[in-house]
């Protein structure tokens, strides 16, 4: 018995000291790679918005390595899940600035996350890049009347611009008693506020002006509340599951009037038959057949479009995705021109100019951390179960 | 309080005050700030469902209102963090008493759902009060706790404070546990007729009880909003709620060192498995489950029951080969 005893501690022994050296003996290792975090809402309510964000990323990075790196380094795109929740999002922060030394953060998905995030980049003078489309989360504090942080940066056109194109829309066709219908979410608030200021501008009047939560799954009794005011059109402003059921809710308690939705809607997987004939303005890449192929984004959306649905079968490529791809492309070219520590990308970041992205194009400034001009969105349709420019259907 | 609970006071005190040495990394520093915060509410709430057989559903909203005091008294009306953290404690205390007062009069499971409605209506009055609390997006820009003239920024000195102040809200329940009170409440979660015919004024105790679970939550609630620098809606929902009642269940009901650790569980394991993800309510069920079926007693209850077999193996083998 004792004999075993001993012999089975001596092997022990043995087999942790071959262990010991046998970690740190390695041959001379290559060029670490470049480390850039990312942190998206790949589970949770905005799964459809932070999967597709993830999945591309992650292409990139491949292709980027398989092209021989940046200046012959590789990079390393390390993703987190937030879930959405802001706690989340701060851990992953955490993470990713102490524990992976990244030298700059894209992401996150959601404008609430962005909002929460930006402080503690600008805190840790780590560049961020975010995915999440409100403009308030580039200011301290929400006010867009102060100077903004210096480290923040956005991917997706501004909500004053989405409500200012939606609004354009409804004067055009003489609609002036519109409905709003909102998620409370960080991305509905702000774009509650955003339409509820602007439609005087625009002869609007809102009769209805209705919100949901996040989890909600039933609108009809919001919707039958608001067909008793008669709207002409009626505009949805969320990002999540919601959205895609309000058409067919519609449809159900028969109230038909024009249907907008917001830039949120730029995932194909939201478009069911009830869905026809909806309105929201969104960037090219979702409609890359029906735009000129004279148009300057045409080649990077056809060429991002292809890989994409070659990498993912099942998927078809969405405005998220496209987030994803202007994000981690940002930061990779601002390495390129300026290096790979923190300050120089953050330096980089802002001298971005004329970059062709799915969004739009860039130009940054000190002033101007999101860089799109208002041609950026177009006005996307639903037809024959798949999103059409507005333009080429009529 | 016992001499045992005096020992393990003395050894937490020594575990806080050396793990910063083995744990330098700002990252896990961050995660055993929340662990500690989440904590101080599961020992309140381990006093309340493990001693006075009350289960709460919306400790989550009492966890929003200390969260929201602080956040909106010390962001916007320049209040010191002391001041606001109290401030919170006392609404969380007419909170506390307004849902506790009519439901804790009653026999059964009433509390369950006054409080589950408690928490519902906080959650979604804190994403629809737009003017008070910035609404669904929340606010960034809560300053950090400053106590005599030290900013607590660092996350090493938050980690002090946060499992400090663990400490101390420890030691006071568990004086008040091994009183005349804790002996009335464990007497109600044994049978509540019978110990009211004992003269025990089981209406009142369990309102105290409950208040003061309430208000532990309120601190972490506070402690929380200065942790991450930011609030909104989406930390005080439901699923928080019932992730508090795990902890004290995985940790062990009736046993408020079982809540610290279930509660450090909880934080620390998703923060480094990352297993959950959509599934972590259907998760968190199926331990919920398990737990009840299997193991009434949680980890501790396995941990003593693991040590008395090995000790009575040990004892009949010492016996049988002298």
């Amino acid at each position: 018995m004792k004999v075993h005893k001993l012999l089975f501690a001596g092997i022990i022994t043995i087999l942790v000291l071959c262990l010991v050296p046998g970690c740190s003996k390695k041959t001379e290792a290559p060029k670490p790679p470049i480390k850039i975090g990312a942190i998206f809402s790949v589970t949770g309510p905005a799964a459809k918005l932070g999967g597709p964000e993830k999945n591309t990323v992650l292409m990139i990075q491949d292709q980027i390595n398989a092209a021989g790196g940046i200046n012959g380094q590789m990079i390393e795109v390390i993703v987190e899940d937030d879930q959405g929740v802001e706690e989340n999002t701060i851990n992953a922060l955490q993470k990713l600035i102490h524990r992976d030394n990244v030298v700059a953060i894209i992401g996150p998905t959601r404008s609430g996350n962005g909002i929460a995030a930006a402080p503690i980049c600008e805190e840790a003078k780590v560049p961020l890049v975010s995915c999440a489309a409100t403009l308030v989360q580039l200011y301290p504090g929400k006010d867009i009347s102060k100077s903004m942080y210096r480290y923040v940066f956005k991917t997706p056109q501004n909500d004053s611009h989405c409500a200012r194109t939606i609004y354009a829309d409804c004067q055009k066709k003489g609609f002036t008693k519109v409905a709003l219908i909102t998620g409370t979410t960080a991305f509905g608030a702000a774009g509650r506020v955003e339409l509820q200021t602007r439609a005087s501008d625009f002869g609007i009047t809102i009769v209805a002006d209705e919100t949901y939560p996040a989890d909600a799954t039933d609108l009809t009794p919001i919707l039958t509340k608001i067909k008793s005011q008669n709207p002409q059109a009626l505009i949805n402003w969320s990002i999540v599951a919601a959205q895609g059921l309000i058409a067919g809710q519609m449809k159900q308690i028969d109230l038909n009037c024009q249907l907008y939705q917001s830039h949120g809607f730029g995932n194909p997987a939201y478009i069911t038959e009830a869905a026809e004939g909806v309105l929201f303005p969104a960037g090219r890449l979702l409609v890359v057949d029906d735009i000129d192929s004279s148009n300057k984004q045409y080649s990077v959306l056809k060429k991002f479009k292809n890989d994409y649905e070659t990498k993912f079968p099942d998927e078809e490529v969405s405005t998220f995705a496209g987030h994803g791809y202007d994000a981690l492309w940002l930061v990779v070219n601002a390495i390129k021109a300026n290096g790979a520590d923190r300050e120089s990308i953050r330096t980089g970041l802002e001298a971005t100019k004329n970059f062709v992205g799915t969004a739009g194009v860039f130009n940054m400034s000190p002033t101007d951390h999101c860089g799109l001009a208002d041609d950026a969105f177009a006005m996307v349709t639903v037809k024959g179960g798949s999103f059409r420019l507005v333009d080429a259907v009529q | 309080m016992g001499k045992n609970n005096y020992i393990k006071c003395a050894l937490f005190l020594i575990i806080i005050g050396f793990l910063p040495v083995f744990v330098s990394n700002q990252y896990y520093l961050s995660v055993l700030v929340f662990a500690g915060i989440y904590a101080i509410v599961a020992i309140g709430l381990s006093m309340l469902m493990g001693y006075a057989g009350q289960i709460s559903l919306g400790h989550a909203g009492f966890f929003a209102i200390g969260g929201y005091t602080s956040a909106i008294l010390t962001k916007f009306h320049n209040f010191h963090p002391l001041q606001a953290m109290i401030i919170g404690i006392v609404f969380t205390v007419f909170a506390a008493l307004l849902v506790g007062l009519p439901s804790l009069r009653l026999r059964g499971h009433y509390l369950a759902m006054a409080t589950l409605g408690f928490g519902e209506i906080i959650y979604v009055t804190s994403g629809a009060a737009t003017g008070l609390t910035e609404g669904p997006s929340g606010f960034s820009g809560v300053p950090s706790i400053a106590l005599a003239g030290f900013t607590i920024k660092s996350e090493l000195s938050k980690f002090y404070l946060v499992w400090l102040v663990a400490l101390i809200i420890m030691i006071l329940s568990l004086n008040i546990i091994h009183s005349r009170i804790g002996r009335a409440l464990r007497s109600i979660h044994g049978d509540e007729i019978a110990s009211n015919a004992m003269g025990v004024n089981v209406a009142k105790y369990k309102i105290q009880v409950f208040v003061y679970s309430a208000a532990l939550a309120s601190i972490a609630g506070s402690l929380y909003v200065h942790h991450m620098r930011f609030v909104s809606p989406t930390g005080f929902n439901l699923n928080k709620s019932i992730l508090f009642l795990i902890m004290i269940m995985s940790g062990g009901m009736g046993s408020l060192w079982g809540a610290v650790i279930g509660a450090a569980i909880f934080t620390l394991l998703p923060e480094f498995l990352g297993v959950f993800n959509d599934y972590d309510i259907l998760m968190y069920g199926a331990i919920l489950l398990g737990m009840m079926m299997f193991l009434p007693h949680g980890l501790t209850g396995l941990t003593t029951k693991i040590i008395q077999l090995v000790l009575s193996k040990w004892k009949t083998r010492t016996q049988n080969n002298p």
